[in-house]
C-alpha cells in the first residue's frame, strides 16, 4: 500500500495532467455549445504544456543561466522553448476557433451543435 | 545557392505568403503565387533528380548546428518523391485557382485566400523536410491553421462550410495534440527529437509500456490527421464544403503528407524490428484500411453530390494506403507509396473538373450533370478518366497501384484481404457508372443551365490526367522512386 501511495506522491504531476487532460477531452467531446468546446480544447492543450514542463524541471535545479559555477544543477529549457511554441500554435488555433464561432452565429443565430445539425440537414433536403 | 535547396522550397513560399497579404488588386496576388509555387515545384524536382542521380542524402543543417543538437532537413528518396507531388499539385491547382477563385470568392478577399493557400502548401512541404519530429508539429499547425480558414471561405456561397471548417479545427487540434503528447513521452525516455537520432537511441530503450504508449499516441494523432477510417467525420464535410480549389489542392495532398508523417514516425523512428504484423498496429491498420475502403465505397455509390462523393472515395483510397503500410514489408510499402502518389493525381484532376461544374452551377450533383457529356466534353471526359482510375483499369495509373498493393497482399500470404481489395476496387465501378450514365446517357433537361468551359478551366485538370495516364503506361520510374522510397526505411532498420 505505501508503495502505491510513493508512486503516487513521487508522480503526482503526471496525475494531475492526466486529471485536466481527461477533463478537457471530455467537455471538447460532451458539449454541444462550440464556446465550451473551445474551452474544453483548451484546457487539453494546456495539460500537455505542463507535461513538458514538468518534465523540464529537475529537483534543486536552477533557471538555466550560466552562473560559471560548474557545480550548479539546471532545469532542462528545451521543453519551456518547446512549449513556448506551442502556446503560440495554441493561441493561433483559438483565435481561429473563436472566429469561425462569430461567423457561425451570425449566419446560423446559434452557436449549439444539434441545432445546426438540424438546421444544416434542412437545408440538405431543400437542395434535392 | 543549390545546397540550400532543401531549406528554400519550405522558405520561399513561407516568406512570400505575407508579401502577398499586402497586394491590392486579384490579378497580382494570383500570378505571384503561380510564380512561387511554380518555382518551388522546380526546386523539388531539382532535389528529385539530385537524389535519384546521386542515390546520396541530402542534410541541411539550420544555420550550420548539427544533429542532434541542431533542426536538420533531410532530403532522402521518400522525402524526394513526396515533395515533388506536393508541390507540383500546387502549382497545378493555383494555376486552375484563377478561374476558381475568380467564380467563387469576392475580389477583396483575394490577396488573404492567396496568403493562407501559400501557408498550407509551405506548412506541407516543411512536414515532408524536416528531420525534427516537433518540427513537423510546428508545419502540422502551420498548414492545418490555414487550411481551416481556407475551407471556412466556401461560407460566401454556402454556410455550412462554417460548422465544417469549425469541426475539422477541432478534431484537426486533438490530432495534433495526441501527437505532441506522444512525443513528450519519446523526448522523457531519450532526451532527444531528432528523427534519425531517436531511431537510435529508442534502440537502446528497453519496449516498456511508455513507449508503446506513445507510439499509440502518434498514431492516433496521426491516423485522425490522414482522415482514416472511423477517424474521417471531418473530411467529407469539410472537403464538399469548401471553396473548389481548396478541395481540389486538399483533397490531392492535405491527407496524404499525414500518411507519409505517419510513415516517417513508425518506420523511420520505432523501426520495423520494433513491431511487425503481430505486434497489433499492423493489425490495426489492416482492419481499418479494409474496413475503410468498404465504407467509403459504399458510401460513395450511394452519394449524389459530386465533392461529396469523391470525397467518400478518398477515405476508401486512404484504406489502401493503410492496408500497405500495415503489411511491415518492402513491397508492402511500396505500394503505398505509389498509390499515395497515383491518388494524389487523380484525385487532383477529379476535383479540378468538378470544381470547374460546381464554379458555374453553384453545386455538382447528379442532375446538374445530366446530360452533360456533350456540353463540357473535355470536363466529362477528365471525370471519366479520373474515375477509371480509381477502380483500377489497365493503361491508368490506379491500375498500377492495384497491381502493387495487391502482389505485396499475396507475397505476405493475406489471400482473404488480397480478394476484398480486389473486390473494393471494382465495388467503385458502381459509382464511376452513375457517373457515365447520368453524364452521357441521359438528355440534358430543357430547364438546366447552360454549361461552358474554356481551355483555361481544362487544361489543369487535363495536366493531371495525361499524368495519370502517362504513369500507367510508363510506370518504371515511378515504381523504382517508390521501391527506392520504401528501401530508405527498411535499409537502416535491419
Amino acid at each position: 500500500m505505501s508503495s502505491l501511495l510513493d508512486a503516487f506522491l513521487g508522480q503526482w504531476n503526471y496525475f494531475l495532467v492526466i486529471l485536466l487532460m481527461m477533463i478537457g477531452f471530455y467537455a471538447v467531446i460532451a458539449r454541444g455549445n462550440m464556446v465550451k468546446k473551445m474551452v474544453g480544447l483548451n484546457i487539453f492543450q494546456t495539460s500537455v504544456f505542463m507535461l513538458y514542463i514538468s518534465m523540464g524541471k529537475i529537483s534543486e535545479g536552477t533557471a538555466p543561466i550560466l552562473t560559471g559555477d560548474a557545480a550548479t544543477v539546471y532545469s532542462n529549457p528545451l521543453p519551456h522553448v518547446l512549449i513556448l511554441t506551442a502556446i503560440v500554435v495554441g493561441v493561433a488555433t483559438t483565435a481561429v476557433g473563436y472566429a469561425l464561432i462569430i461567423r457561425i452565429q451570425e449566419s446560423f443565430d446559434t452557436i449549439e451543435d444539434d441545432d445546426i445539425i438540424l438546421l444544416m440537414e434542412d437545408e440538405t433536403e431543400d437542395a434535392q | 545557392m543549390s545546397e540550400h535547396l532543401p531549406v528554400l522550397q519550405v522558405i520561399v513560399p513561407l516568406l512570400a505568403a505575407p508579401f502577398v497579404a499586402f497586394l491590392r488588386g486579384r490579378e497580382v496576388a494570383w500570378w505571384l503565387t503561380l510564380v512561387i509555387t511554380g518555382v518551388t515545384f522546380a526546386m523539388s524536382l531539382a532535389l528529385y533528380a539530385h537524389v535519384q542521380d546521386t542515390g546520396e542524402t541530402l542534410i541541411y543543417q539550420m544555420g550550420g548546428w548539427a544533429a542532434p543538437l541542431g533542426i536538420v532537413y533531410v532530403i532522402d528518396a521518400a522525402s524526394a518523391l513526396v515533395l515533388p507531388i506536393v508541390s507540383g499539385i500546387g502549382f497545378i491547382v493555383t494555376l486552375a485557382a484563377r478561374y476558381l477563385v475568380g467564380a467563387e470568392i469576392d475580389g477583396r478577399d483575394h490577396p488573404l485566400f492567396y496568403t493562407a493557400w501559400l501557408l498550407t502548401i509551405a506548412g506541407m512541404l516543411g512536414q515532408i523536410t524536416t528531420g525534427d519530429a516537433f518540427n513537423i508539429f510546428v508545419f502540422l499547425e502551420i498548414s492545418s491553421l490555414s487550411a481551416y480558414a481556407l475551407v471556412a471561405m466556401g461560407a460566401g456561397r454556402d454556410r455550412r462550410a462554417l460548422p465544417a471548417a469549425f469541426n475539422y479545427l477541432i478534431l484537426g487540434t486533438v490530432g495534433a495534440t495526441f501527437y505532441v503528447i506522444g512525443l513528450g513521452l519519446l523526448y522523457m525516455l531519450t532526451g532527444t527529437l531528432n528523427l534519425a537520432d531517436l531511431s537510435v537511441r529508442l534502440a537502446e530503450v528497453e519496449a516498456t509500456r511508455a513507449v508503446y504508449t506513445a507510439m499509440a499516441f502518434i498514431a492516433l494523432g496521426l491516423f485522425l490527421k490522414m482522415a482514416l477510417f472511423p477517424l474521417h467525420f471531418w473530411l467529407v464535410p469539410a472537403y464538399s464544403f469548401a471553396p473548389s480549389a481548396v478541395s481540389a489542392l486538399m483533397a490531392a495532398t492535405a491527407t496524404k503528407v499525414s500518411v507519409y508523417v505517419l510513415v516517417r514516425l513508425l518506420f523511420g523512428v520505432f523501426g520495423v524490428s520494433f513491431f511487425g504484423v503481430d505486434s497489433g498496429v499492423g493489425l490495426v491498420l489492416l482492419t481499418l484500411g479494409i474496413t475503410g475502403a468498404f465504407v467509403g465505397t459504399l458510401a460513395a455509390i450511394v452519394e449524389t453530390d459530386l465533392k461529396k462523393l469523391f470525397a467518400q472515395s478518398s477515405i476508401a483510397q486512404l484504406g489502401y494506403m493503410a492496408i500497405g503500410i500495415g503489411l511491415f514489408t518492402p513491397a508492402g510499402l511500396a505500394a503505398a507509396f505509389i498509390h499515395l502518389f497515383n491518388h494524389a493525381l487523380m484525385k487532383g484532376a477529379l476535383f479540378l473538373a468538378i470544381g470547374t461544374i460546381a464554379a458555374q452551377a453553384g453545386r455538382a450533383s447528379m442532375t446538374t450533370i445530366e446530360g452533360a457529356g456533350r456540353q463540357i466534353p473535355m470536363t466529362m471526359t477528365a471525370i471519366l478518366f479520373g474515375g477509371l482510375a480509381l477502380i483500377g483499369v489497365p493503361l491508368t495509373a490506379g491500375f498500377i497501384s492495384k497491381l502493387y498493393l495487391i502482389r505485396a497482399l499475396l507475397e505476405s500470404d493475406f489471400w482473404l484481404l488480397a480478394a476484398l481489395t480486389f473486390m473494393s476496387s471494382a465495388l467503385a465501378l458502381a459509382y464511376v457508372w452513375k457517373i457515365i450514365e447520368a453524364a452521357w446517357l441521359k438528355p440534358r433537361p430543357e430547364d438546366a443551365p447552360t454549361l461552358h468551359e474554356t481551355p483555361m478551366m481544362w487544361i489543369p485538370a487535363w495536366l493531371l490526367v495525361i499524368a495519370t495516364l502517362g504513369f500507367g503506361i510508363l510506370a518504371s520510374p515511378l515504381i523504382e522512386g517508390a521501391t527506392a522510397a520504401a528501401l530508405v526505411f527498411f535499409g537502416g532498420a535491419s
